[in-house]
């Protein structure tokens, strides 16, 4: 009879047999909400302290350069940007993702601390753009990662992008940003969606 | 520019010389003597800038055409060389060793096209399809539309119109006018 801890544990059947003790193998738990008022003010709190991973995987980064500049200024609605996944909580796909880049979106993506929320720039994560057809492009990013918000437009100008992050902060207060425990409990079938693409897979299972 | 092409064809075997402006010209070389003719161009005509390689797959005809564009800073002047290879066996000698930037070129005509170029540095490592298992995508045999639709979840509600007749019935309702 197997324990219940070793039946919960990822498999990491990607990693070669010497390197999976380096990595960690326990599944990720969801996110349990305070008290009411709490969490609601954690809400208030978690909404106008935005950090953008700085990681352009489209042509709609360029988008974000005007959003960040004198002309836009999104520092002035709390959003900033910052260079490193660990220490950021929104995750923008800008534009179209290939599988490469997929591949590395959901590293990217996973080593964000929860609470985390996704927005989809463009419609190539929406539905393929001008892509929808190519060999290399995924069609639908909702279908390996969960998104909170999409801004259509090829591109979206920054007025829409910062209407977009009016959305998101309105949906963060809600408490409706819920896309990390979404991730967790349908892991299976991100993960059976990502490897269909992802053939090379080579990184654990959860990329703590 | 004339000269220069009266001069190879002296020493080479070059064939269907197409001059399209005064500083481009494009010609046929065979497939053996073409790494031979790139040489002397490089180290006695002074053409040193491998400007691109590419290649274009004529599946109809049977074969693959590999188009080396080389650039003459002195002269300011452009040539392309077509090599055309057998698209059943489409292994092609390297020029890695005369600009080592050749090598990466030749690596995505490997992916893109399955185009074999041994020797050349890294030529079997994946460069930007990481495990791909199918053909080669530039391969025009290769029916990227469903291949997409088989693998990356469509949405579905796509429409799409031509844009003819879409633009006529939109701008002209009431008919031709």
């Amino acid at each position: 009879m197997p324990k219940i801890q070793d039946i919960l544990k990822l498999a990491n059947d990607g990693l070669p047999e010497h390197e999976r003790e380096y990595f960690c193998d326990a599944r990720p738990a969801p996110y349990r909400p305070l008290a009411k008022y709490v969490e609601k003010f954690m809400n208030w709190a978690r909404a106008n302290s935005l950090w953008l991973l700085g990681f352009g995987t489209g042509c709609g980064a360029i988008e974000l350069r005007p959003l960040m500049t004198a002309r836009y200024d999104m520092y002035r609605y709390g959003i900033a940007p910052r260079p490193t996944p660990r220490q950021s909580s929104v995750f923008i796909i800008g534009g179209y993702a290939s599988v490469k880049t997929t591949k590395r979106i959901i590293r990217s993506y996973e080593q964000m601390q929860a609470p985390k929320f996704v927005i989809a720039l463009g419609s190539c994560p929406i539905n393929g753009g001008m892509y929808w057809d190519s060999y290399n492009t995924i069609n639908r990013i909702d279908h390996y990662i969960p998104v909170d918000i999409y801004i259509a437009g090829c591109m979206p100008r920054p007025e829409s992008l910062i209407a977009g992050f009016e959305k998101l902060k309105q949906l963060i207060k809600d408490g409706k940003a819920d896309g990390a425990n979404q991730y967790i409990e349908n892991l299976e079938w991100y993960k059976a969606n990502q490897k269909k693409i992802i053939k090379d897979w080579n990184m654990p299972d959860y990329n703590w | 520019m004339n000269n220069l092409i009266q001069r190879l064809q002296n020493r080479f075997p070059i064939s269907a010389v197409h001059q399209q402006r005064p500083d481009l010209a494009f010609c046929c070389v065979d497939t053996k003597q073409a790494v031979a003719l790139i040489t002397h161009l490089r180290d006695y005509e002074k053409f040193s800038h491998l400007v691109f390689l590419t290649a274009v797959d004529y599946i109809e005809q049977g074969f693959f055409q590999l188009t080396y564009l080389l650039h003459n800073y002195t002269r300011h002047c452009d040539l392309g060389l077509r090599v055309r290879l057998d698209r059943e066996q489409a292994t092609m000698e390297s020029i890695h060793h005369l600009w080592e930037q050749a090598a990466t070129y030749q690596r995505e005509l490997k992916e893109m096209f399955g185009i074999d170029f041994p020797g050349s540095p890294r030529v079997d490592e994946s460069f930007i399809l990481e495990g791909w298992d199918n053909i080669p995508p530039m391969r025009r045999d290769f029916d990227t539309k469903k291949y997409s639709e088989e693998t990356y979840f469509p949405r579905p509600g796509r429409q799409t119109n031509d844009p003819e007749n879409y633009m006529k019935a939109k701008l002209y309702p009431e008919g031709d006018a």
